[in-house]
């Protein structure tokens, strides 16, 4: 394309976006007091931005459609982050960079800092959670949220009644989680892909409503408060060295929740589920129980949003089901889907992204929702497999030997 | 691989040198008084908490003008919850470590409630200008809690004394949003009804707030043959109802709350909201300092001040007035002269019982006519 | 009786709502089988543009039907525009990517759109004119139902012929039914697949902007936040009534309308929503096409 074209292209989506954002952005109506105010400088600002974008966009895609052959060369340093560290070489130190960081991290910072950071590790497990259920087996879940709810909802309601302490329930509301996503799996799973979206999201908007509702049983929306922090062997925590134990609590479990999650993607059940996630039918015909196997990522999955609940309940101390909306949902799926599905590094940085950057960006926090929104709409585009690929693990026969079987790329 | 150790640990060393420069620098500079405002200051429901930071900044700003207190000036740390327990804890925490003196916020009751435990740990005192939920302070488990509000239970104890006593009607239908502050007041209102005997409570039931259409709750108010509605929650969905009900030519009474009380309410049903009783604040229209603090906001800001502006202004004035009273900004001396020492306020002349609750603080009953609100008790 | 009658007006009127803007669903569904997030926000765009432009005629001095058919108008256009270029930026670039990316695509432009209403214009929620006009022959049956309840319920009938009929007769339609049924075999046989696909969210945001405007009318209040709540709704009734089917989108609309009213009227309003959940996964089980969906085969 040459320059005049370009321009007159850059020129022509500038002025569709001037007509496109006429109404909404440059006229603001105020039906109570009835004033009307224009705002013709937003219009030189969006004629201004959408003009240079769209000479930015064309510039990248003519690049692209000009020549396939940079098509791939322009994905590659993207997908550096992620070849770099399964390089062993980088991988060590990084490890254990990252563990000493993590280690002395509540020491060189605030006690502030230590709780987001405590925050945005509850939802790598989360993401990693869920990552099972839509990663690894493609199964859509909108509605994760009702897991995370039902242990939240354990700790406050087995302490309130029964007075039961956080060590008890943390398994336990696990456990709940598990039940329930038995349950709730047993008759939709056998819907496909945007179904079973639909259905989920309705069950997790179902579970929202019965907490709203059921005062008898929950509260209503007035929630739960003066849930106990975890106790350390019956220690008298205040509020600093709480934070921090969670914080190491957290972190612990997100090792855990790490080696579970890599160790099911490689056993024989993670592999039955990227299958079935690759073909339905061919599966059935190779022998797996598509119901069964199905049913088992939505438990496993489903166990780490109830103790995340558990986890949740004692950082806030207090529960109410405006904390388990739709919103919820999405933005762990977003962890999933912008980290990269099925890999471990990319929720884990997808975490971390979407929780630590809105909290960072307070300054900015009116545009927070509309950058988010943004980004998810751009990584999409540019990157759809996510920040980091999840590569699929491939077994190499090499002789008779039997330890030949090396893991490679 | 051998170097990097090394690298690490000066890395942790220059990482160390700089927080520690930091926290010295914050050290010198802590001649400041320092006080948050929490509360939604994004988002949705942020109409809700801006004006309270305009408020504390109003106040601030003829507080220092003045010399500061106790010869310190005051400075704000203004911090965002969205109205989310979850964030709330993150922004209480935050406050804590930054050595908030006291709070003015949190404007959710939620949020509130996941924030006090820790504003406790830390010994900070709270006042929320608009966290209504009566448990907060009857619950007597948050001693550092204030707020400038009425609390639910005294909003519905009006509407129902009203509803009994001056509108003599038998039959009552209480209607709520599922919503924290709506059925809470809701369920105050059932209960107060059924103590008193003197109506019966034909329909409890909660609507579902931004539903397209309210017809079928309409039509079974109707059916039960209510002769007032009380309605907790706030004003999109009641002018729904409101107008829903008019249409279809029935004159049930309709006494809502607080969150009804609003000008929005009265633009939106426009004729339909005629007759429409709601509790408010008690009229502040002829505080001089009220005046004062709306002026000083249109002045600032060149348009009027939001919803709770002037329970927030209250709030800020107590706080300060606390500090000087007590010459110290320790909590047991602060929180001991909020329950002793009266302070003028736009709302009026207030003080805090030992609950939290403010003395002189309580509603009117209001009614649309000829669509303004007009005080009638 | 009567009782029961008006209940099942209530329904009528708020199934219809579902239904009008099911339709935009169904249709986008069928062709790119796109769960499309951001419908509900074209929705919520189409109601607040024509009010924008109501008021600023309204100041202008002009009153009365103009005003309806001219904000009407501005309306559909805009919702037009902005699902034509949200499906440009958003939807097109992902064709043949793995199902979620779309979908996630779908959801940030609908928290995009979301906040940039709220940013441009307000949080706060906005008082919307009763542009509809009344009907006079309604005027004895007003108590129960009203003429914007009458002119709901003829526009979701007249719309939904009139969608049947193009979709049936036209070479647009005729294009349409071979993209949903094989997109690739349709590029094949000379259909201009990415014009169909951009005329099906064109039809489909115009309908949910002439939703937009009568429901507005007829609650008499929007926010940015309105859209989201329809969407979703509007969603599990094209679901029910079996997704990529018209007339099944408007069936799918009037039976969640009636599980929601009925479940209100005999039971109880607390759990109007698990009712019409229960209802898609009760359907979903035993149906899994929907109701008038077509069980389709899976091709190996």
């Amino acid at each position: 394309m040459t320059f005049r074209q370009e321009m007159k292209k850059a020129l022509l989506t500038s002025a569709w976006f001037v007509f496109l954002t006429f109404p909404i952005l440059v006229i603001r109506v105020n039906t109570i007091e009835n004033v009307i105010e224009w705002r013709w400088l937003n219009m030189m600002w969006i004629a201004a931005g959408s003009f240079i974008l769209s000479l930015l966009w064309s510039f990248y895609f003519g690049r692209k459609t000009g020549d396939p052959g940079k098509k791939t060369e322009a994905f590659a340093p993207a997908d550096k982050a992620g070849s770099l560290f399964r390089n062993p070489r980088f991988r060590m130190p990084a490890l254990v960079l990252t563990a000493l960081f993590a280690t002395a991290f509540p020491f060189l910072f605030s006690v502030y800092q230590t709780s987001i950071m405590t925050t945005a590790l509850m939802y790598v497990v989360l993401g990693l959670g869920l990552n099972i259920i839509v990663g690894l087996a493609g199964l859509l879940n909108l509605g994760y949220v009702a897991f995370y709810a039902v242990g939240a909802y354990s700790y406050a309601l087995l302490h309130y009644h029964f007075g039961l302490g956080f060590w008890v329930v943390l398994p336990l509301g696990g456990l709940l989680a598990t039940l329930f996503a038995i349950l709730l799996g047993f008759p939709v799973l056998r819907l496909r892909g945007d179904y079973l979206a639909i259905v989920t999201l309705g069950f997790g908007e179902i579970v929202r409503l019965i907490l709203e509702n059921w005062n008898e049983f929950s509260f209503g929306p007035s929630g739960i408060s003066n849930i106990p922090r975890p106790g350390l062997l019956g220690l008298d925590l205040n509020l600093d060295t709480a934070t921090i134990y969670l914080y190491y609590l957290m972190i612990g479990l997100c090792l855990i929740t790490i080696f579970v999650f890599g160790r099911i993607r490689d056993s024989r059940i993670g592999r039955a589920l990227i299958a079935l996630r690759e073909d339905e039918i061919a599966c059935q015909a190779m022998g797996i129980d598509k119901a069964r196997t199905k049913l088992l990522a939505f438990a496993l999955g489903s166990t780490w949003a109830g103790l995340m609940g558990v986890i949740f309940a004692a950082k806030t101390t207090f529960v109410n089901p405006a904390s388990f909306t739709f919103l919820e949902s999405a933005m762990i799926l977003s962890i999933v889907v912008l980290g990269g599905m099925g890999s471990i590094l990319g929720v884990v940085l997808g975490a971390f992204l979407l929780i630590l950057l809105p909290e960072y960006l307070r300054a900015f926090s009116d545009y927070r929702m509309l950058l988010f929104g943004t980004t998810m709409v751009i990584m999409m585009i540019f990157r759809p497999q996510g920040i980091i690929t999840g590569i699929r693990r491939t077994y190499q026969f090499r002789g008779g030997s039997i330890d030949g079987a090396t893991a490679g790329k | 691989m051998k170097r990097n150790p090394i690298i690490s640990m000066t890395l942790f060393w220059v990482l160390g040198l700089f927080f520690t420069a930091i926290s010295y620098g914050n050290a010198t500079a802590a001649e400041t008084i320092k006080i948050g405002v929490a509360g939604a200051h994004s988002g949705d429901l942020a109409s809700y908490g801006i004006p309270s930071v305009k408020a504390a900044e109003l106040v601030v700003k003829e507080v220092n003008a003045r010399g500061g207190i106790l010869g310190r000036q005051v400075e704000l740390l203004v911090e965002d919850d969205v109205c989310k327990p979850e964030v709330a804890t993150n922004t209480a925490t935050k406050l804590a470590s930054q050595k908030a003196t006291a709070v003015l916020g949190h404007i959710c009751s939620g949020a509130t409630k996941a924030a006090l435990g820790i504003y406790k740990d830390a010994k900070i005192v709270v006042i929320s200008p608009s966290a209504t939920n009566p448990e907060l302070t009857q619950s007597g488990r948050y001693p550092n809690f204030f707020r400038t509000i009425a609390s639910d239970d005294a909003q519905a104890r009006l509407e129902v004394d009203f509803a009994l006593d001056v509108l003599k009607v038998k039959k009552i239908a209480v209607l709520h949003d599922k919503g924290d502050y709506g059925k809470g007041l809701a369920e105050y209102a059932k209960k107060f009804i059924e103590e008193s005997g003197k109506a019966s409570v034909v329909f409890y039931e909660g609507i579902t707030p931004g539903a397209v259409d309210y017809s079928s709750v309409v039509q079974k108010i109707k059916r039960s043959g209510a002769e007032a509605v009380i309605y907790g929650g706030y004003h999109p969905e009641a002018s729904s109802i409101v107008s829903q009900m008019r249409r279809r030519a029935m004159k049930t009474t309709f006494i809502s709350d607080d969150g009804v009380k609003d000008d929005t309410f009265i633009k939106v049903a426009g004729t339909y909201a005629e007759g429409v009783y709601a509790t408010g604040p008690k009229d502040t229209t002829k505080n001089p300092l009220a005046i004062a603090a709306i002026e000083a906001h249109r002045k600032t800001y060149g348009s009027d001040p939001g919803a709770f502006f002037l329970n927030a202004y209250a709030g800020m004035q107590a706080i300060l007035n606390a500090i000087e009273k007590a010459r110290s900004t320790k909590y047991k001396a602060v929180a001991g002269a909020l329950r002793s020492h009266y302070v003028d306020t736009p709302l009026g002349k207030i003080k805090f019982d030992n609950r939290g609750d403010a003395i002189g603080v309580g509603f009117s009953m209001y009614q649309v006519r000829k669509g303004v609100y007009v005080q009638v008790r | 009786m009567d009782y029961f009658l008006e209940i099942f007006l209530s329904g009528l009127t708020r199934g219809s709502i579902y239904a009008l803007i099911a339709l935009g669903y169904t249709m986008v569904y069928g062709i790119i089988e796109l769960i499309n997030f951001a419908h509900g926000e074209i929705y919520m765009i189409g109601a607040f543009t024509a009010l924008i432009i109501a008021s600023v005629l309204t100041t202008l001095g002009m009153s009365g039907p103009a005003v309806l058919i001219l904000a009407g108008i501005v309306a559909v256009i805009y919702a037009s525009a902005y699902g034509f270029t949200v499906e440009k930026i958003a939807y097109k670039p992902l064709r043949g990517a793995s199902r979620l990316s779309p979908l996630i695509s779908a959801i940030g432009m609908s928290i995009f759109l979301q906040n940039y209403v709220m940013l441009a214009q307000t949080s706060d929620f906005l008082p919307f004119p009763n542009l509809l006009p009344e009907l006079p022959f309604l005027e004895s049956t007003a108590h129960i139902m009203g003429s914007t309840d009458f002119i709901i319920i003829a526009t979701t009938a007249v719309v939904m012929v009139a969608l049947t009929l193009l979709i049936k007769f036209t070479r647009m339609g005729k294009a349409m039914r071979a993209t949903a049924q094989d997109r690739n075999m349709a590029m094949l046989v000379g259909v201009n697949v990415n014009r169909v696909i951009s005329a099906t969210f064109i039809i489909g945001s115009a309908l949910a902007a002439i939703g937009g405007v009568l429901i507005a009318s007829h609650i008499g209040r929007i926010n940015f936040y309105i859209g989201f709540i329809a969407g979703i709704k509007a969603f599990t009734a094209a679901v029910l009534g079996g997704i990529g089917s018209i007339p099944g989108a408007v069936l799918g609309g009037l039976v969640l309308g009636w599980t929601e009213c009925f479940a209100t009227g005999y039971v109880s309003s607390d759990y109007e929503d698990a009712f019409a959940f229960a209802l898609l996964v009760l359907i979903l089980i035993l149906r899994p096409a929907g109701i008038l969906g077509k069980a389709s085969v899976q091709k190996v």
